[in-house]
């Protein structure tokens, strides 16, 4: 069974069709990417796969469960998570506890145990930085633990961001423009990194990307959006020698 | 059912003055996107200017309207280019703590200036007041100047926002600010613009208010201020009839209430209608729904 | 091998040390009084000082949990200070022959306080909390009001056949022949036991900093920051943000309460006033909040006692004290906010200066 399946999804807004008939599936472990012009409907695709919008048509399948049209709370919960096109980390929060507030519902206790500081305080939390140190290692984010997360450097947010979407121990990780702002010895970094997470996380990963040397460096699978429409999708290589690919992007 | 009527009467005299400040509210909220916490406190110093102009240098009301309008338009341009401006990218908390030290601040210096004692502020209006019904109805020259002046300045705003090159800046700059600026608007005078036409109606606001309820202290503006706010937001914030409307209704309500249920309650009614209404229309009867972009 | 595990054990923290300060700082200023009121060094008028600055040191932290932790600006705080005082006031009168051991009746009017507190925390919060930035400001302010305005008109009486209440006036209670009206509409409650000290409101302080420190540095905690910080991305990882800011509202509320409780039993007698309950005490509360440094508990408690005691102890500075603390809020804001000053300040920072050394410090 596929891990993801999206059927004739749509949204509009006042009138305008920003995504239409919309149909994808992914498979457990795929590393799939969404590519497409500005403009094309990526983010909100995004939107509509975690619920930040209600779908007017369609439907959404994971691993089986129906989510269309919940609440991206519990869209979290059945196991889809995110990053964001313009970050959108905790600021004033360090980075360790960025990434714990991703574990926020993995290690649960509750208000009063933490305010009376009851035995289970201590040792979930214990759990809890020792998870959340274990991802940041992977992103090599370790040393930085104490900082603010706005003092991190661009890049450096951009990782967090995702370590912090792994901490939900999601089913699928949706991506947005991960590289975006990367120098190239940076993209490549990351593209090790999202190979990585997708080989130890059991997880699938969808993510929009502009920089066509990620996208088809790690992408097996590839859709293309253009204004709010599937244009063509398939394996990595064959849609990106499609000419109509070739024409979207390069306009005529 | 006279008594009704006056009542109703009364309270839409009083919505008037509560429009007239609203204005003031909704259009700096639609284009600065902040809450002039101080607007209620500008109300204050005209009303004082008009006092002080009438009762010792004794002009006649209608310069001192407009001595007060001069005051307060330069003191709401000090305001948002002293107070304001340099918040312009900080957090909306931070903006609204520095409105709340400004209201704070006007406060205090007219206690300081004139003293806790209320002053007695003599009527700016000399039209007589109206019998009707043989004499059982009797509308003042206050209530009648009142609704009268709010509707010529409806009308004057509705106006000069729809026809002229500066108000329809003000339109674009309360779309957005960023595209605004590329269109070549010039935003900050346009922001200041708006407080300056804001600041202007306070102090007629001011002259009004003083004039139906003619005890002038330091704290006379706040809570008109307030409800003047909560009229804006009823109305739909941002939106001018929307102030218009919310201003009357809320007049109306406050003196219905006062007389029919509790004249202590009726500021709790009055602030109760605003729950019910951000709850039921969050964006109020007139407002526009604004998504956050994710 | 053992001695480093052991090391690490009693090495603190940088949170906790300084949570460990701030409870010392508070210890240590209750030993200081206490050892000057014991030497007879205190002024009569300072003495009468003393429980207001725990009432304003509670307040001030608590409505830090809203601004500073939260992120929600309240102008109504000082309407839950105002349930907390009544429903503690009331509990304390009908109790007074119940109960007639005066610690166990305030230990228990503490926890009525701070319950209907709480729960008018909850019925203002689960429709205030879905509006954003300056409109729950106004409504917290709304809300501030109403309580006020409603409290003024309460009139509640007792006698053999029980408890009568009204809306309108005394006489409408119809009381018996030596019955006891309790809440006297705007005159309001007279008589409440003067149960309040310094020793108990510098435990209630203590109390207070440990229910809201411990929170902050907790899983709750951390999700009512996330939500303040950006509330899409915690939705976006799970973060219930409703609960979390009710839990943070109603805890602040409860607090306030509990400052409440401190306030009417420590007065013969009890009205609602603007001066007291308005809005101007939410704001007077406000100020100590910025002063002290939003999210600063610390700060909070230092402010709230400054700028308690600056006015008693320099005559005439009362009638510029308002004056000064408007100043102080905007000056505040611009210095905190205003790019050119942030820009200034990054130039010319002490810890800049003092950042290498420590940098050494930790590389050896």
């Amino acid at each position: 069974m596929a891990l993801l399946e999206i059927k004739n999804l749509g949204i509009s807004f006042g009138g305008l069709r920003a995504v239409d008939n919309f149909s994808i599936t992914i498979e457990k472990g795929q590393l799939y990417g969404l590519i497409g012009p500005n403009g094309a409907g990526k983010t909100t695709m995004f939107n509509l796969l975690t619920g930040v919008y209600k779908p007017s048509s369609g439907s959404i399948m994971l691993d089986g469960e129906n989510i269309t049209g919940k609440k991206n709370v519990e869209i979290n919960r059945a196991g889809i998570a995110r990053t964001f096109q313009n970050i959108r980390l905790f600021k004033d929060l360090t980075v360790l506890d960025n990434v714990k507030a991703g574990l926020h519902n993995g290690y649960p206790y509750g208000t009063v145990t933490g305010i009376l500081r009851l035995p289970k305080y201590f040792k979930v939390e214990k759990e809890m930085t020792e998870k959340a140190i274990e991802l940041l290692k992977v992103f090599d984010l370790d040393k930085e633990k104490d900082h603010l997360a706005s003092n991190l450097p661009y890049g450096k947010q951009r990782k967090l961001e995702i370590a912090r979407a792994l901490a939900t121990n999601p089913k699928l990780l949706l991506l947005d423009e991960p590289a975006a702002g990367m120098n190239p010895n940076e993209t490549a970094e990351l593209m090790d990194t999202i190979r990585f997470v997708r080989d130890n996380f059991d997880v699938s990963i969808l993510l929009i990307e502009h920089d066509m040397k990620l996208v088809s460096g790690i992408c097996e699978k590839l859709t293309v959006l253009n204004f709010g429409q599937v244009l063509t999708q398939g394996d990595t290589a064959d849609v990106l020698n499609d000419p109509e690919v070739i024409k979207a992007y390069l306009g005529e | 059912m006279m008594s009704f009527i006056s009542y109703f009467i009364n309270g839409l005299s009083l919505g008037s003055v509560y429009a007239i400040i609203a204005l003031g509210y909704t259009m700096v909220y639609g284009i600065a996107k902040m809450l002039n916490f101080a607007h209620g406190d500008v109300i204050m110093i005209g009303g004082y200017v008009v006092f002080t102009v009438v009762s010792t240098m004794g002009l006649p009301p209608l310069a001192a309207i407009l001595v007060a309008v001069i005051v307060c338009t330069v003191l709401g341009i000090t305001i948002e280019k002293v107070a304001y401006r340099p918040l312009r990218m900080a957090s909306p908390l931070a903006v609204l703590i520095t409105a709340i030290g400004v209201s704070y601040l006007l406060q205090n210096i007219a206690l300081l200036v004139f003293g806790s004692n209320p002053k007695s502020f003599t009527s700016v209006v000399s039209v007589p007041a109206l019998k009707l019904a043989g004499g059982k109805l009797t509308i003042s020259g206050e209530t009648i100047v009142t609704i009268v002046t709010c509707i010529i300045i409806m009308i004057g705003l509705t106006t000069f926002i729809k026809k002229t090159k500066a108000g329809q800046a003000m339109l674009a700059v309360s779309e957005d600010k960023g595209a605004a600026q590329l269109m070549g608007i010039n935003v900050d005078g346009t922001i200041a613009l708006t407080f300056a036409i804001g600041s202007a109606l306070a102090a007629i606001a001011g002259a009004l208010l003083c004039s139906a309820y003619p005890t002038l202290t330091p704290y006379t503006g706040s809570m008109p201020g307030i409800k003047a706010f909560v009229a804006a937001v009823f109305g739909g914030i941002g939106s001018i009839p929307g102030a218009f409307l919310g201003g009357l209704l809320l007049g109306v309500i406050e003196n219905l209430s006062k007389a029919y249920i509790s004249s202590q309650l009726s500021d709790a009614i009055v602030f109760a209608v605003l729950i019910v209404v951000l709850l039921v229309k969050p964006t109020g009867i007139l407002g526009k729904k604004i998504n956050e972009k994710v | 091998m053992d001695k480093s595990i052991n090391s690490k054990k009693f090495h603190l923290n940088k949170t906790t040390r300084s949570n460990l300060i701030t409870y010392g700082m508070v210890i240590a200023a209750y030993i200081i009084v206490q050892i000057l009121v014991n030497g007879g060094h205190v002024t009569s008028l300072m003495k009468g000082l003393l429980v207001p600055l725990c009432i304003y040191s509670i307040m001030a932290v608590s409505l830090n949990l809203t601004v500073g932790i939260l992120g929600e600006l309240s102008l109504g705080h000082a309407g839950f200070m105002c349930v907390g005082a009544f429903s503690s006031s009331l509990f304390s009168l009908l109790m007074l022959e119940t109960i007639p051991n005066a610690g166990i009746r305030f230990f228990l009017a503490i926890l009525v306080g701070a319950a209907s507190a709480a729960v008018a925390g909850i019925i203002v919060g689960i429709p205030v909390l879905r509006l954003r930035g300056d409109y729950l400001a106004i409504v917290t302010l709304a809300f501030g009001e109403i309580i006020k305005n409603v409290v003024n008109v309460i009139y509640l009486g007792k006698d053999s056949r029980g408890l009568h209440i009204s809306l309108k006036n005394a006489t409408e209670l119809n009381l018996e022949e030596g019955g006891q009206i309790i809440i006297n509409g705007a005159m309001g409650i007279t008589g409440t036991p003067k149960n309040a000290t310094f020793t108990i409101g510098v435990i209630l302080i203590l109390i207070t900093l440990f229910i809201v420190l411990n929170l902050i540095n907790s899983r709750s905690g951390r999700a009512i920051m996330s939500v303040r910080d950006n509330r899409i991305a915690a939705e976006s990882i799970g973060i219930n943000i409703t609960k979390y800011k009710l839990m943070a509202f109603a805890i602040s509320a409860s607090l306030a309460g509990v400052a409440g409780v401190l306030y009417s039993h420590n007065l013969s007698s009890l009205t609602a006033t603007q001066k007291n309950f308005g809005y101007n005490q939410s704001i007077m509360i406000l100020v100590f909040v910025v002063l002290g440094g939003i999210g600063n508990i610390r700060g909070s408690i230092i402010s709230a006692v400054i700028l308690t005691l600056l006015p008693e102890l320099l005559r005439g500075f009362n009638t510029y004290r308002m004056l000064i603390y408007a100043i102080v809020l905007i000056v505040m804001m611009i210095f905190n906010w205003a790019p050119a000053l942030i820009d200034f300040r990054k130039r010319h920072s002490l810890k800049r200066y003092f950042s290498k050394n420590t940098e050494e410090k930790e590389a050896s």
